[in-house]
C-alpha cells in the first residue's frame, strides 16, 4: 500500500472485537475484524444472517445497545480520530456532520407525524448556524440532487404520503445533506422492490462520484454487490472471511466460505427445459378476480381490483412460478386459489373439481388437496405448539388416529432431512431454514397434489434458500407434486420454474415456458423487471459473467 | 436479512411462556406485596382458628370498648369483637374478588374470543357491551342486587357484569391480530375446525394479559364489595365484611374511629397489593416491559 493510499483511509477498523455483555470470556459477536474504506470508496459488506455485519455498522456509529453490545478490544478510527474511545457528545456530532447511516426499513426509521422536510431541517439546526430561509433552501436542493419529483410538496408530506423508494430517498438526502466522509448503508434497499431498488443504487453510485463520499454498505444479496461494490468484505460468525477487490472475489475467491456463498446464488439463466408432459392438470385458474370494496354509508363505494383476469393452469409435476413485484396481486391470486380469501369472480377448478364457489362445509374434504407454505417461518408456526402436533394437525383433522398422525410426523420430518426428535421440541428451537422445513413438512402431510409456496424462500439466507430450494425439487421428483411458486426473485423462478406468469397491478402480464419467458420477453414490463435484477451480468456460481459463459458454450 | 438467527449454542431448550413465579420476588415493594397478600389469605383461611372470638356474638354489656386484653381492637356498637369480625371479613372479601375475576374472565373470554372470529356477532356483542359500560358500575351493581337480593352469589354476580365488557374488549382485541398470523391461516388450510382453531391457537394467546387484567378485576371487585356493604346494598349487615364494618362504624367515627380505620387499612392493603402483583406480572410476561428495563 502506498503513503498516498493509506492517507485517504476514512474508516480504519483494527482488530475489533465486540463481545456480548462484559464478562472477559464473553461470546464474540466480531471477532478480530479488520477493514479499511477508502474515500470515493465503496465497500461491501456481505454475510448471512448472523454474521456480524450489522453489529459491526452500529458499533462504528456508537449505536450499539450499551452494556450488552461491548467493544472490548481493537480500534475504530473515522478520518484519524478513534471512535471507541469518544465521548456521547462528540459521537453525536460526529454523527450527520462525519458520518452517516441509512438502515433498511425507511418507514420505521422517518417519524411518521413530523412532516419529511422537517426532519431533514432538524439535521441542520442541530448541526449548523444556517437561518431557516437558508436551510430551506439547502433542503429543496438535496431533494432535488437525490432526485425527487416535486420538492416542495414533498418537503411538507408526511412519511406514510410517500413511496418506499421515496422515503429511501429522503433518507438519504438526510445523511449526505452534510457532506459526511462516511456514508453507512445497512441493506438500503432490502425491502424495496427490484426496480426502486435499481433507481438507488444509481443513485447512490452517481451521489458517491460527485462527492467523494466513503460508503460502507451492507447487504446479503450478491447481485447488489456486484452492482455497487468496488471491494468486497466476507463475514462469517463475526469474522472476516476473505476480502478484496469486486472482480477478484467473484472470479476467484479464496475461501472456501465464499465459493460456498455464491455457487449458492441461483443464476439467472433458466435451467434446462424439463420436456413437456401430458400429465393430468391438476389446477386451474379460470379469470380469476378479487375486487376489495370499500364499503361507505354516504356516496359511492371505492373498489380495488387486487387481481383481475387470471388464468393459470398447473400439471401434475410441474412447477408454475407467479413473479411480480409487491402489490402486484400475486399473494392475493396464491390465497384466492387456497380459498383463506374468497375471490369475488372466475373459478378454480382442483383436481377437476371446482372450488371457488363450494361454503366452508363442502369445501373442507378439498382442502387437503391443497397446501400452502408461507414466507416468514417465524409467524407460521405456532410456538405454543410442538412441531409434530403441528405436522400431525392436518391428518387428525381428517379422521386418522392421532398415534398414526404422529409416526407420520416422523416420516415427514426425515422426508424434509430433519432429525425425527423435533417431534416434540417447539419452533423456537429452530433455525428460520429448519422451520421453513418443518412448514413444508406440515404442508405434505395431507398428501396434496398441489403445494403452493408463497414467498416460500424470501426470508431465507442464500445458502439455506438453495437447500429448500432442493428439498422442494427432491419432493417434487419423488412425490409428483404440483408446486405453484410465488416468488418477487427471478433468479429464484428461474431456478424452479417450468413455466411462468409475469404480474402487475393485477393483471398476468406475460405468461408463458420459463426459458421464454425470461430470457426473450416480450413485454415491457417483463423487460424492465429483468433489466433491473441486480448483478444480472454475473454468473455467480460459475464464478464469471453471464457474456463469458455464453462465450464459452458457443 | 430481515429475520436472524440465532447462534445454534445460545438456542434455549425450553417450553416457551411458562408462567414463571420469579417475578413475585423482583423488587422488594412487590415481595412486600406478596408477602400481604399470602398473610391476608392465610387469614381468610384460618379465620376459625385465629379469631378470639365469634363474630357474630351479641354482647350488649361490652358496646364501644377500647383495646383491652380481652378485646385486642375493642367492640362494636352491639358489643361484637371488631377483630373477630374483621378476620372472619376478609373471607368475604376474597372470595368476591376470586368469583369476580374468575366469572368474568370466564364469561369475557367466550365474549371476545367468539366476537374476534365472527363478524356478525362482533358487531351485536360489542354493542351490548359499549352498552354496559355507559352505565356506572355501582349503579348497576345497586340496581342488579336491589332486583335480586343481598346474598354473597348476588352481590358476586353484580360485581362481575360491569367488569365483563373490559375483558371480553381485551379478548377480542388479541384475538384480532392473532387471527391474522400465518399459523392460524395454516391451520385454517389443513382443515382445522373453527372451535380447534380458537382453543388452540387464538386462546393460548390471550392467557398472559387475562392473568394481568384477572388481578386488576380482582381488586375492583374487592372495592365495589366494600363499597355496596358500605351503602347499605351489599351482604345483609350483620355478616361481617370489611365494608360492613365501615358502614356501622361510620355512626360512631367521632366515638371509635378505629372501627374505620381498622378494616379500611387492610382494605387498602389488601387492594395495594393485588395490583402491584397484577403490574409486576404485566411486566413479567409482556417482553418489551423486560426490554425497557434492560437499557
Amino acid at each position: 500500500m502506498t503513503a498516498a493510499n493509506s492517507s485517504n483511509v476514512v474508516l480504519d477498523i483494527n482488530n475489533l472485537v465486540v463481545g456480548l455483555g462484559r464478562k472477559a470470556d464473553a461470546h464474540r459477536i466480531i471477532d478480530d475484524l479488520s477493514l479499511q474504506v477508502r474515500e470515493g470508496e465503496t465497500l461491501c459488506l456481505v454475510g448471512e444472517s448472523g454474521s456480524g455485519k450489522s453489529v459491526t455498522s452500529l458499533t462504528v456509529m456508537g449505536l450499539q445497545q450499551k452494556g450488552t453490545l461491548v467493544p472490548s478490544g481493537g480500534s475504530i478510527k473515522l478520518v484519524g480520530e478513534d471512535l471507541l474511545g469518544a465521548s456521547d457528545r462528540r459521537l453525536r456530532q460526529l454523527r450527520a456532520t462525519r458520518m452517516a447511516m441509512i438502515f433498511q426499513e425507511p418507514m420505521t426509521a422517518l417519524n411518521p407525524v413530523v412532516p419529511v422536510g422537517r426532519q431533514i431541517d432538524e439535521v441542520l439546526r442541530a448541526h449548523t448556524n444556517l437561518d431557516a430561509r437558508a436551510r430551506r433552501q439547502k433542503i429543496l436542493a438535496m431533494m432535488e440532487h437525490v432526485r425527487l419529483p416535486d420538492v416542495q410538496r414533498i418537503f411538507s408530506s408526511y412519511p406514510h404520503r410517500l413511496s418506499g423508494g421515496q422515503r429511501q430517498r429522503i433518507m438519504i438526502a438526510m445523511a449526505l445533506v452534510l457532506e459526511p466522509k462516511l456514508l453507512i448503508a445497512d441493506e438500503p434497499t432490502t425491502a424495496l422492490d427490484v426496480t426502486t431498488q435499481k433507481q438507488i443504487l444509481t443513485l447512490m453510485r452517481d451521489l458517491q462520484r460527485d462527492h467523494g463520499t466513503a460508503v460502507l454498505f451492507i447487504t446479503h444479496d450478491m447481485g447488489v454487490v456486484a452492482e455497487i461494490a468496488d471491494r468486497v468484505a466476507v463475514m462469517r460468525h463475526g469474522r472476516l472471511v476473505e476480502t478484496g477487490p469486486l472482480d477478484d472475489v467473484l472470479r476467484a475467491p479464496k475461501m472456501e466460505y465464499t465459493r460456498n456463498l455464491l455457487s449458492s446464488v441461483p443464476s439467472l439463466v433458466p435451467r434446462a427445459a424439463r420436456p413437456e408432459t401430458t400429465e393430468p392438470v391438476v389446477l386451474e385458474a379460470n379469470e380469476l378476480g378479487k375486487v376489495y370494496r370499500e364499503r361507505s354509508m354516504f356516496g359511492k363505494a371505492r373498489e380495488v381490483a387486487a387481481a383481475q383476469n387470471v388464468t393459470l393452469t398447473l400439471r401434475k409435476g410441474r412447477t408454475l412460478g407467479i413473479v411480480g413485484e409487491s402489490g402486484s396481486g400475486k399473494s392475493t391470486v396464491a390465497r384466492c386459489i387456497v380459498r383463506l380469501i374468497d375471490p369475488t369472480s372466475g373459478g378454480v377448478r382442483l383436481v377437476g373439481r371446482e372450488i371457488s364457489n363450494l361454503s366452508r362445509r363442502l369445501l373442507q374434504p378439498h382442502r387437503q388437496k391443497i397446501q400452502i407454505v408461507f414466507q416468514d417461518p417465524y409467524r407460521s408456526l405456532n410456538p405454543r405448539v410442538t412441531v409434530g402436533e403441528s405436522i400431525a394437525e392436518g391428518p387428525i383433522n381428517y379422521g386418522m388416529p392421532r398415534k398414526d398422525a404422529l409416526a407420520r410426523a416422523r416420516e415427514l420430518l426425515e422426508l424434509v432431512h430433519l432429525p425425527p426428535d423435533a417431534i416434540s421440541r417447539y419452533p423456537h428451537q429452530f433455525s428460520g431454514g429448519q422451520r421453513q422445513r418443518i412448514a413444508i413438512a406440515r404442508a405434505l402431510a395431507l398428501d396434496p397434489d398441489v403445494l403452493v409456496a408463497d414467498e416460500a424462500v424470501s426470508a431465507l439466507d442464500v445458502s439455506v434458500q438453495a437447500q429448500v430450494l432442493d428439498l422442494l425439487d427432491e419432493i417434487q421428483k419423488r412425490l409428483g407434486i404440483a408446486l405453484l411458486f410465488i416468488t418477487h426473485d427471478l433468479r429464484v423462478a428461474a431456478q424452479i420454474c417450468d413455466d411462468v406468469a409475469v404480474m402487475q397491478h393485477g393483471r398476468v402480464v406475460e405468461q408463458g415456458p420459463a426459458a421464454e419467458v425470461l430470457t426473450n420477453p416480450q413485454q415491457a414490463y417483463t423487460r424492465a423487471l429483468l433489466d433491473a435484477a441486480p448483478g444480472r451480468g454475473w454468473d455467480f456460481a460459475n464464478f464469471r459473467p453471464v457474456s463469458e459463459g455464453i462465450v464459452a458454450t458457443a | 436479512m430481515a429475520i436472524d438467527t440465532l447462534p445454534e449454542s445460545s438456542i434455549p431448550v425450553t417450553r416457551p411462556f411458562r408462567l414463571k413465579f420469579g417475578f413475585l420476588t423482583a423488587t422488594p415493594i412487590i415481595a412486600v406485596a406478596t408477602i400481604c397478600l399470602v398473610l391476608i389469605i392465610l387469614m381468610a383461611i384460618f379465620a376459625p382458628l385465629l379469631a378470639p372470638h365469634d363474630p357474630l356474638l351479641l354482647t350488649p354489656a361490652q358496646r364501644l370498648k377500647p383495646s383491652s386484653a380481652q378485646f385486642l381492637l375493642g367492640t362494636d356498637a352491639y358489643g361484637r369483637d371488631v377483630l373477630s369480625r374483621i378476620i372472619y371479613g376478609s373471607r368475604i372479601s376474597l372470595l368476591i374478588g376470586l368469583g369476580a375475576a374468575v366469572c368474568s374472565i370466564a364469561l369475557g373470554l367466550l365474549i371476545g374470543l367468539v366476537s374476534g372470529f365472527f363478524r356478525w356477532v362482533d358487531a351485536v356483542m360489542m354493542r351490548v357491551m359499549d352498552g354496559l359500560m355507559a352505565i356506572p358500575a355501582i349503579l348497576l351493581a345497586i340496581a342488579v342486587v336491589s332486583l335480586s337480593g343481598a346474598s354473597i352469589w348476588t352481590v358476586m354476580i353484580a360485581i362481575t357484569i360491569p367488569e365483563i365488557p373490559r375483558v371480553a374488549r381485551l379478548v377480542r382485541s388479541v384475538v384480532l391480530t392473532a387471527r391474522e398470523e400465518p399459523y392460524v391461516e395454516a391451520a385454517i388450510s389443513v382443515g382445522s375446525s373453527l372451535p380447534k382453531i380458537m382453543w388452540r391457537h387464538l386462546m393460548p394467546n390471550t392467557i398472559a394479559p387475562l392473568i394481568v387484567q384477572g388481578t386488576y378485576v380482582c381488586a375492583s371487585a374487592i372495592l365495589t364489595e366494600a363499597i355496596l356493604s358500605f351503602l347499605g346494598a351489599g351482604i345483609s349487615p350483620e355478616t361481617p365484611t370489611w365494608g360492613n364494618i365501615m358502614a356501622e362504624g361510620r355512626a360512631y367515627f367521632q366515638v371509635k374511629p378505629s372501627l374505620i380505620f381498622w378494616p379500611g387499612l387492610l382494605l387498602s392493603i389488601a387492594i395495594l397489593s393485588v395490583n402491584l402483583i397484577g403490574d409486576a406480572a404485566r411486566d413479567a410476561l409482556d417482553p418489551r416491559m423486560k426490554q425497557r428495563e434492560g437499557k
